[in-house]
């Protein structure tokens, strides 16, 4: 071992024991509970820790429990890691196209897999001062560690000790989804809970679901050097999101050397002289390909398992998620629910919210309902895919006319300077009026550009308005406010025309 | 139209016509996919040449009794061939296989049951029957043979329970779940499926497949959005759209022909834009649609590596586009533009004069992929279906002679009825004068 490597693998046992001190701290001595709390917290991820900051700003006496670690699967294992591990692979990306930028490529580009995944402990340690039992506690939530189960409408048990409250919030979020593919579970495979303890890359990964959580590993890993298979057994991949943005996405791909697989199912896996043999279907033709890792669920299981849920009169549905109503209220009145264990969306920002509408209607006795809420989501490929509000295909569905402003990304400035160009924004409005009803960003940072336009549909902007909201120049956002002008180019009828030139004409006669 | 344009369009008409006379087996009136060796057929090119045929007797390029007897080869051969379906058969429920061998007429390379290409095959068939009205013995056996196929087609077999129908089916797998959306070439096969007097499909299918439509302002035009040229011209090749509208287009206030006109001034915008710095595009040499480009060299511009796509459909603004355009489909949009689009092709075929072999357009060339010498890469031989396209289009853009036959053809009008299509001339009685 050189005494580079010593190096890394003493600050990654630092940057790792940093990060156990404040999400799990050893020595931590579970509160004595004094009384009712006002306020019970199952899971510490991040709607838990939104809904304690919150009821400890308001003064309200809160628990947080906590199974594993604080931070739940966004610090630990999901957004952090992931996009910290995507930075990087964005910088080898950029120095292989070089070219493109009128750079020359570096003669030797060379992965380091090591200097990566190291980055991405560092940046987790980082980040998990900003949430660390310490300080939660320091801001007067009580933080428990240890398995919680209700025992009544108004208890709950932490490691066998009683803990009374008047109002308690579900937050245990979700763990990966694990198809049932014979022979995947001997063979071993990935989920993003253990992806990045990976300490070294595979040289073949196959991807098992062509979602978001697929499609950004897939490209991440290929980016580091990994011969990359994306397996999905639908037509399309990214299904949610509107074809061009997966058509754009699909040459992308093309280009990084993903291989993708549509309308295919993984049928068994097998081992053979250490190589993972995956037996593959697509419509009549099969192959097995063989790989050296596999990295699969994609999809979430709530954690609900030990809670005793029934006990007090809360139901799941059929994918296993509490069951609340618009405020997201429980099957039981005193308990409410919040994040990825009672919510289709599995994003971060939506957890928070949810978080706080829960404390909000709980103990405030406010009625925020949960659907008045307007969710961006992001997909954080190389480019982005950013979504907020109504898609066309569930307009349509809905019975609302629909028509969508589109601006590609070869338009716009900032993008052509960049060599951005690959992208569109597309914003839908209602029928003939310029009320936002959703829009879809591709561009390479189309998560940051996605917000001015959730702005502008919480705020009821519409587009007429939007575009008399000047866009720094040149920027990529600009795009935004060109939607809108094109928007404003639609008002100029030929009637409007002719009675503007009428106008001009009688109060400027022509010589 | 000046007299000198006419005379270039009924050459060009004329060469396109020829590829039918020198690619179909006569002995079962199956045409070739391409002029390319060994070369199997396409069901939807079969289509195109039975639609070919009436136009060619009437420009005095066909007898009347060889195009009957042409016509009644394929339809003969049809209806006796092998519809159980098997990996080796030639159809199942009235459909066809993609792809046929040209001479005993079986699937090859494991094709599809297409229902896109069997709907045009069957328009091609409707044409044929509508034109052949004589009471000879031929011409009734003609009609007749035309009715047995069309009714035979198990429409509602291929909606296979869903909203929408299935692309495709395959005795291998059962159907294909392509998860096709959008506006597509299909509209003729939801015609054809509402219009059908034996198995006709449910309205609320059109319905469903139009509520994935999505109507767009792009570069400054509102349009029914799809990439691809040829998907704005397809249908149109056998339905006059002028004036005629749906659910969707009358909440629009537009219609499909106007949309397709749109269609061709967005292609133009991309290429005069041309945002990926290919050598040839402007307002004036466009034509992004399905058709054969270069795959096996590979494409290097200031060191830039790109990709090549072979037989694609190229689509705008967001690709695949690798350089390749399709002079065909710039010409088959001729009757939704005839001003831009002559003014067009005469500049790319000054411009690239090797695009034109035999007096026929080359499905696709690419003058990024210059050779050393400088000539643009080029298609090799024809296609059929560029060359049929291209025929009709002419035709309706000259006399809208293959309009009128379909304008008159009750399963059109009922299907388009059923489609939610009114005005225009489905209001008068007889759809105009056949």
């Amino acid at each position: 071992m050189s005494s580079r490597d010593d190096a890394a693998s003493v600050s990654a046992e630092a940057y790792a024991r940093e990060h156990r001190a404040n999400t799990r701290p050893a020595d931590w001595r579970n509160p004595s509970a004094g009384g009712r709390y006002q306020l019970a917290i199952v899971g510490a991820g991040p709607a838990g820790i939104a809904a304690a900051e919150f009821a400890a700003s308001l003064g309200i006496k809160v628990a947080l429990i906590e199974r594993k670690a604080i931070g739940g699967v966004n610090l630990n294992i999901g957004s952090v890691p992931s996009k910290t591990l995507i930075r990087t692979t964005r910088a080898y990306a950029d120095m292989r196209e070089a070219w493109r930028f009128g750079a020359s490529v570096p003669g030797d580009v060379r992965v380091d897999f090591a200097a990566a995944m190291e980055r991405v402990r560092r940046v987790r340690a980082r980040l998990s001062r900003d949430d660390s039992a310490q300080r939660l506690a320091a801001a007067g939530v009580d933080v428990y560690f240890g398995e919680a189960r209700f025992t009544a409408s108004d208890t709950l048990t932490v490691g066998g000790k009683a803990l009374a409250f008047r109002k308690a919030l579900i937050a245990t979020g979700a763990r990966p989804h694990v198809p049932d593919i014979p022979g995947l579970a001997e063979a071993g495979y990935l989920t993003d809970e253990n992806l990045f303890e990976l300490t070294e890359l595979p040289r073949r990964m196959l991807v098992i679901g062509g979602g978001p959580l697929g499609c950004e590993q897939a490209q991440a890993f290929c980016r580091l050097g990994a011969q990359t298979t994306i397996v999905q057994n639908k037509p399309l991949f990214l299904g949610q999101e509107e074809r061009d943005a997966a058509q754009i996405l699909s040459e992308t791909f093309a280009r990084d050397g993903i291989e993708v697989r549509l309308n295919t199912t993984a049928l068994a896996v097998r081992t053979a002289s250490g190589t993972k043999l995956v037996d593959l279907i697509s419509d009549d033709y099969r192959n097995t390909i063989g790989v050296d890792a596999i990295l699969t669920g994609a999809g979430r299981t709530p954690n609900v398992e030990g809670l005793d849920l029934a006990a007090v009169g809360i139901d799941c549905d059929a994918s296993g998620r509490i069951r609340v109503d618009d405020f997201l209220r429980t099957g039981n009145a005193n308990i409410f629910a919040a994040g990825d264990v009672c919510l289709e969306h599995s994003f971060v920002d939506a957890a928070r919210a949810s978080a706080r509408i829960a404390v909000e209607n709980s103990l405030l006795r406010r009625n925020r309902r949960w659907s008045g809420l307007v969710v961006p989501s992001c997909t954080y490929t190389d480019p982005e895919i950013a979504r907020v509000g109504l898609s066309v295909r569930e307009a349509n569905r809905l019975g609302v006319p629909v028509k969508t402003f589109t601006i590609p990304m070869h338009e716009i400035d900032r993008a052509v300077t960049d060599s951005e160009t690959s992208g569109f924004v597309k914003v839908h409005v209602r029928g003939r009026t310029d009320q936002i009803l959703g829009a879809t960003i591709v561009a390479r940072h189309a998560g940051d550009m996605i917000n001015g336009v959730t702005l502008a549909m919480v705020a009821g902007i519409g587009l007429r308005r939007f575009s008399r909201v000047l866009h720094a120049y040149p920027t990529q956002a600009d795009a935004i406010r060109q939607v809108a002008d094109a928007y404003n180019r639609t008002r100029f009828t030929p009637r409007v025309r002719a009675r503007v030139r009428r106008w001009i004409e009688s109060r400027w006669p022509a010589q | 139209m000046t007299r000198q344009e006419d005379t270039w369009l009924d050459q060009l008409q004329r060469a396109a016509f020829e590829y039918f006379l020198r690619t179909t087996n006569p002995r079962n009136g199956l045409v070739a996919d391409n002029s390319r060796m060994d070369s199997p057929v396409s069901i939807a090119v079969v289509g195109f040449a039975l639609s070919a045929y009436p136009i060619a007797v009437e420009r005095g390029w066909m007898r009347r009794d060889a195009a009957v007897q042409c016509s009644l080869s394929a339809l003969r051969f049809f209806r006796d061939s092998d519809q159980s379906g098997g990996p080796v058969a030639t159809g199942f429920k009235g459909f066809y296989y993609h792809f046929l061998d040209i001479h005993s007429g079986a699937r090859v390379w494991q094709s599809e049951l297409s229902m896109v290409d069997t709907a045009l095959l069957i328009g091609g068939m409707l044409v044929a029957s509508q034109y052949f009205d004589a009471e000879t013995a031929d011409e009734r056996e003609l009609r007749a043979l035309v009715d047995f196929l069309y009714r035979r087609v198990d429409w509602c077999w291929a909606q296979d329970g869903a909203d929408t129908i299935r692309q495709g089916w395959k005795p291998e797998c059962g159907f294909l779940h392509y998860g096709w959306e959008g506006y597509s070439e299909a509209i003729l096969l939801y015609a054809l499926a509402l219009g059908s007097p034996t198995y006709p499909i449910a309205r609320d299918c059109y319905k469903n497949w139009t509520l994935t439509y999505q109507w767009e302002n792009l570069y400054d035009f509102d349009c029914l959005y799809a990439g691809p040229m040829f998907i704005h011209q397809f249908s149109h090749a056998w339905i006059d759209f002028r004036g005629i509208r749906d659910e969707f287009m009358r909440e629009k206030r537009s219609d499909y022909f106007e949309n397709s006109r749109r269609a061709v001034h967005i292609q133009r915008e991309y290429a005069r834009r041309n945002p990926r710095e290919f050598a040839g595009y402007d307002e004036n040499c466009w034509g992004l649609s399905a058709c054969d480009g270069p795959s096996d060299e590979h494409l290097d511009i200031a060191n830039e590596q790109r990709r090549l796509y072979g037989y694609a459909a190229r689509s705008v603004p967001y690709g695949p586009d690798d350089g390749t355009l399709s002079a065909p489909c710039v010409l088959a949009s001729l009757p939704f533009a005839p001003e831009v689009v002559l003014q067009s092709l005469r500049n790319m075929l000054e411009r690239y004069p090797e695009v034109l072999q035999d007096s026929r357009l080359a499905s696709g060339f690419n003058p990024t992929l210059a050779g050393a010498e400088g000539r643009t890469w080029v298609a090799a031989g024809h296609f059929g279906l560029d060359q049929g396209i291209v025929f009709l289009m002419i035709e309706n853009h000259r006399s809208e002679r293959v309009w009128q036959l379909m304008r008159a053809n009750p399963y059109i009008r009922a299907g388009l009825q059923g489609a939610g299509f009114r005005g225009g001339w489905l209001q008068s009685s007889a759809g105009g004068a056949r």
